[in-house]
């Protein structure tokens, strides 16, 4: 018994008394979240601006906003996605009703990550209250400062037996995943997605992992490179690089491998300025062993813009690798920071190869003026979600599922898909205890000529 | 020496190829499907009858028939299930599936699965139960000549070759079995991420409420309960009704029994018979249990048991602590409906739960304050027979769902897909560094123009 199995059983006593399961109490538990949001902005701004960098711009753009925008969504569609599904019917039940009928799961456990520790770890809690669940939070401890605003926060708005915060690090995880969940959404790397879901199978719980990959970002020779450019700097270096959805490398023709370098070096002067170190808009790295890691990313590598890093202040300068082989360590694990390799490939049909030759990553961007193109990539290649011409946005679409697939993920959330993923639906025949007679064609002993022996 | 890594390599090449892709090949993997039914019809009976002592009836109304029809609806629906939902998803399959079947329905629960993962343009890799011994051999040896063999293989073995078989990485594993054997193959999947369904089981609670007909009640109890000699995942494992109401269902079931199968069931042909040794010997030790109102009769040389009830019985006793599988339904008493749910709730999830009674009131209570894979209010597994309704779990008795087009939605990737152009870059640029207030509140105020609360522009 850890000190975790209060926190669960408390939850799961709570979630049995049937409170959650009116929607009038999940909509006023969903509206104090939005209350707590509103109230304690700039909390939330000074936390982020404490673990990353962010400013109150970047702060409430990139994350608050994704959080209420669910809640306002959830709030509305919410009495629609709860009704019962009424389906077709055969013949055999043309006086029955059948349906599709949403409950809840009982207990769900969210264990959030630090890149964006506001959204990543709210996002999913929205639809988990909505779907009438009791869930137990867990906020990385990474982002220490969110940690402790949340554990604080949330308690203050919502009921503290459904919706309790914990702490902790990598002990206190293993220790929670012993207890048993009806659903554990994670978020973080494809190692710990392992483990995480090893653990759910102790208890036959069923996951969503969003993981990780290497998201490749094609540029086609026919396309605007301004704006593509522009948009994949945008994608890329936001949030110093520390994003899952971010296009990990640019996979590109030699020939406009030089103009790609030189448009992204406008625009990244554009965003950040001469010297990005002193924006107030550009990230930090999560902590030293991640900076240390992303530096040594750039060794042995041919740099054309940035390369330099303060290890006091944990900034690395957006930076741009050329020419760099598949084989060499930048290529081989996910890069989450601000470092963008070119790898030259000499045709569409090279690019896709590389791509499936590797991991499904979470997302895959292709840049090209001409449809046939995109079309081929989509279609000969896979992963959790696609945006052509841009970058990131297909994830910030309530209607589209987000999710990965192979490595880079099991399951989908958003919007409805969150309500979806924390439910039953369960399927429901109710007819009436009539007259048997109507049915005694389906009973034993069958016509003589039927039956054999 | 990896018995499999040749043909799950030749699979995953032709995957790669994208063979599998065209609705076309889709479509004649399908219908081929449907010859091997209708070819082979007579074939898959007997063994059926070799197997289980299936009846022709019971064959076609929950083997061959339902198989059928889900190629039917599949081939009726690929086209319309291929194309991009109204907001652009596209529906991907995954690229190598395997399907580990189970020995109790080992046509309709090997058959119905591969038409989900064919349809959604899957490879697959089949393995039949090796305890249905007789369908084992027809589907290993017969089906894979209707099937383009590039793209889908059976492999047979018992729990070793199944272990070394999951070693292997998987785009996605459907599993039927037991709970037991479910998170065995859920740990495996995990060391690859593989997504899974688990169609697992449990012990189905049947809910007799004091307001009903009790023959009515009877007839259809026992008959779902002793199809397939009780060997159905979604069988009413066990009786929840009053002393009272247990009177009156006894002589109730006593006629049903009688008039299905006879004064001597043994010589009943619409009577299964159980599927192994290992199982007869189980199921006779549960005789034991409480007290034989009704049958208690087996016999080893013909793996027969009688259609049985049991009565006194105790909730610690084996027979109320795994799932039943087999001819058998113990009658608990409950004094109250609140005891019945209190009852039901204190136990794992099952697969189905049902609830007879005349009061739509109380059957719809039943079905508020439980929770169950899913639901028949007085009637037994009729739910299951709607393809347009979600087969499957919850909890310890599975996870993921099928049938109809739920089949194919579980075999194939939704992959988000948002296609953009480079116009419109004034707005986006409201997003772009420097950030000022002023640019937030445009593009605030862009974001709710839009009204769909569209992306971050």
């Amino acid at each position: 018994m850890s000190k975790f199995s209060e926190v669960v059983q408390r939850a799961r006593a709570a979630f049995n008394s049937g409170k959650t399961r009116p929607l009038q109490f999940r909509i006023q538990q969903l509206e104090a979240l939005r209350r707590m949001i509103k109230d304690h902005e700039k909390d939330i701004v000074g936390a982020l601006t404490a673990d990353l960098h962010k400013n109150e711009w970047n702060a409430y753009y990139e994350e608050v906003v994704y959080v209420l925008e669910e809640i306002e969504y959830m709030i509305k569609k919410l009495p629609e996605w709860a009704m019962d599904e009424p389906v077709e019917k055969t013949s055999q039940t043309q006086q029955d009703e059948c349906y599709i009928h949403s409950e809840p799961l009982g207990v769900v456990l969210i264990i959030g990550t630090w890149s964006y520790p506001f959204t990543i770890t709210i996002q999913p809690v929205v639809g988990a209250i909505a779907a009438g669940n009791a869930v137990v939070i867990k906020p990385s401890e990474l982002s220490e400062n969110m940690a402790n605003l949340l554990a604080t926060m949330i308690p203050q708005y919502l009921d503290r037996d459904l919706y309790p915060v914990i702490d902790g690090g990598v002990p206190e995880t293993t220790e929670v995943l012993k207890e048993r969940f009806d659903h554990i959404l994670y978020t973080g790397n494809t190692a710990v997605g392992k483990i995480i879901m090893t653990a759910a199978a102790k208890h036959l719980t069923p996951v969503t992992l969003g993981l990780g990959g290497k998201n490749p970002c094609f540029v086609d020779k026919d396309c605007d490179l301004d704006i593509a450019c522009r948009r994949i700097a945008w994608g890329k270096f936001m949030n110093s690089g520390q994003t899952c959805a971010a296009p990990d490398y640019i996979l590109c023709d030699p020939s406009i491998q030089n103009q790609i370098v030189e448009k992204l070096k406008k625009s990244l002067k554009e965003f950040y300025g001469e010297d990005a170190k002193k924006s107030r808009d550009y990230g930090r790295i999560i902590n030293s062993q991640h900076f240390q890691r992303v530096m040594g990313l750039m060794e042995g590598q041919k740099v054309a813009y940035g390369g330099t890093g303060d290890a006091a202040t944990r900034y690395i300068a957006p930076t741009i690798l050329i020419d760099v082989d598949p084989q060499s360590q930048v290529m081989q694990e996910e890069i989450f920071g601000p470092v963008m390799p070119i790898v030259c490939v000499r045709s569409l049909e090279e690019a896709i190869q590389f791509i499936s030759q590797r991991e499904k990553p979470l997302a895959l961007y292709v840049f090209s003026l001409n449809d046939k193109v995109i079309k081929k990539m989509i279609a000969e290649t896979s992963s959790g979600g696609v945006t052509a011409n841009d970058v990131v946005v297909h994830t910030s679409v309530h209607s589209l599922p987000y999710g990965g697939v192979g490595n880079s993920g099991v399951g989908s959330y958003h919007g409805k898909k969150s309500f979806e993923t924390f439910s039953h639906r369960r399927s429901c025949l109710v007819r009436p205890l009539l007259n048997d007679e109507s049915l005694k064609a389906r009973y034993p002993p069958s016509l003589a000529k039927m039956t054999r022996h | 020496m990896d018995p499999f890594a040749d043909t799950l390599r030749r699979l995953r090449e032709a995957f790669g190829s994208g063979r599998t892709r065209p609705a076309e090949f889709r479509a004649t993997q399908l219908k081929s499907l449907g010859r091997f039914l209708r070819d082979n019809k007579q074939l898959l009976q007997e063994a059926l009858v070799q197997d289980l002592h299936k009846s022709a009836f019971e064959a076609e109304v929950s083997e061959i028939g339902i198989s059928q029809n889900e190629i039917d609806l599949a081939l009726r629906n690929l086209r319309a299930w291929m194309k991009d939902e109204k907001v652009p998803k596209n529906l991907e399959p995954f690229g190598l599936v395997l399907i580990i079947a189970p020995w109790n329905y080992p046509v309709n629960l090997t058959l119905v699965p591969l038409v989900g993962a064919l349809a959604a343009g899957n490879c697959v890799v089949l393995k039949p139960s090796e305890f249905s011994r007789s369908t084992e051999k027809i589907l290993a040896e017969v089906l894979p000549r209707y099937l383009d063999q590039s793209c889908f293989a059976v492999v047979l073995g018992g729990p070793q070759e199944t272990g070394q078989l999951l070693e292997h990485k998987f785009d996605y594993i459907f599993f039927t079995g037991s709970p037991r054997v479910g998170r065995i193959v859920m740990a495996a999947a995990a060391k690859h991420l593989t997504p899974v369904t688990l169609e697992l089981g449990g012990k189905n609670p049947c809910y007799v409420d004091d307001d009903c007909d009790p023959q009515t009640v009877a007839n259809r109890v026992a008959w779902f309960r002793y199809f397939n000699s009780g060997q159905t995942c979604v069988a009413p494992d066990y009786v929840l009704c009053s002393p009272d109401t247990q009177e009156r269902l006894l002589p109730a079931l006593q006629r049903a029994i009688t008039r299905f199968y006879g004064e001597d069931p043994q010589s009943s042909p619409s009577l299964g018979r159980i599927i192994s040794e290992k199982h007869f010997r189980r199921l006779r030790g549960l005789l034991g249990c409480g007290r034989v109102v009704i049958g208690g009769q087996s016999d080893e040389s013909d793996r027969y048991i009688a259609p049985t009830v049991l009565v006194d019985v105790q909730e610690t006793e084996p027979v109320m602590q795994e799932e039943i599988f087999g001819p058998i339904l113990p009658i608990v008493n409950v004094r109250s409906l609140d005891e019945a749910i209190d009852f039901i709730n204190r136990r794992e999830k099952p697969l189905a739960l049902y609830a007879f009674s005349n009061s739509n009131q109380v059957v719809k209570r039943v079905l508020a304050q439980t929770s169950s894979g899913g639901f028949c209010g007085n009637d037994g597994f009729m739910h299951m027979t709607l393809a347009s309704l979600p087969f499957g779990g919850v909890g310890a008795s599975g996870m993921g769902s099928y049938h109809g087009k739920f089949s194919f939605d579980t075999f194939s990737h939704h992959r988000a897909c948002l296609l953009r152009w480079p116009g419109l870059e004034k707005i986006y640029s409201l997003r772009y560094p420097p950030y000022s207030p002023r640019n937030l509140r445009m593009l605030l105020a862009a974001m709710e123009a839009r009204s769909c609360s569209c992306t971050l522009l």
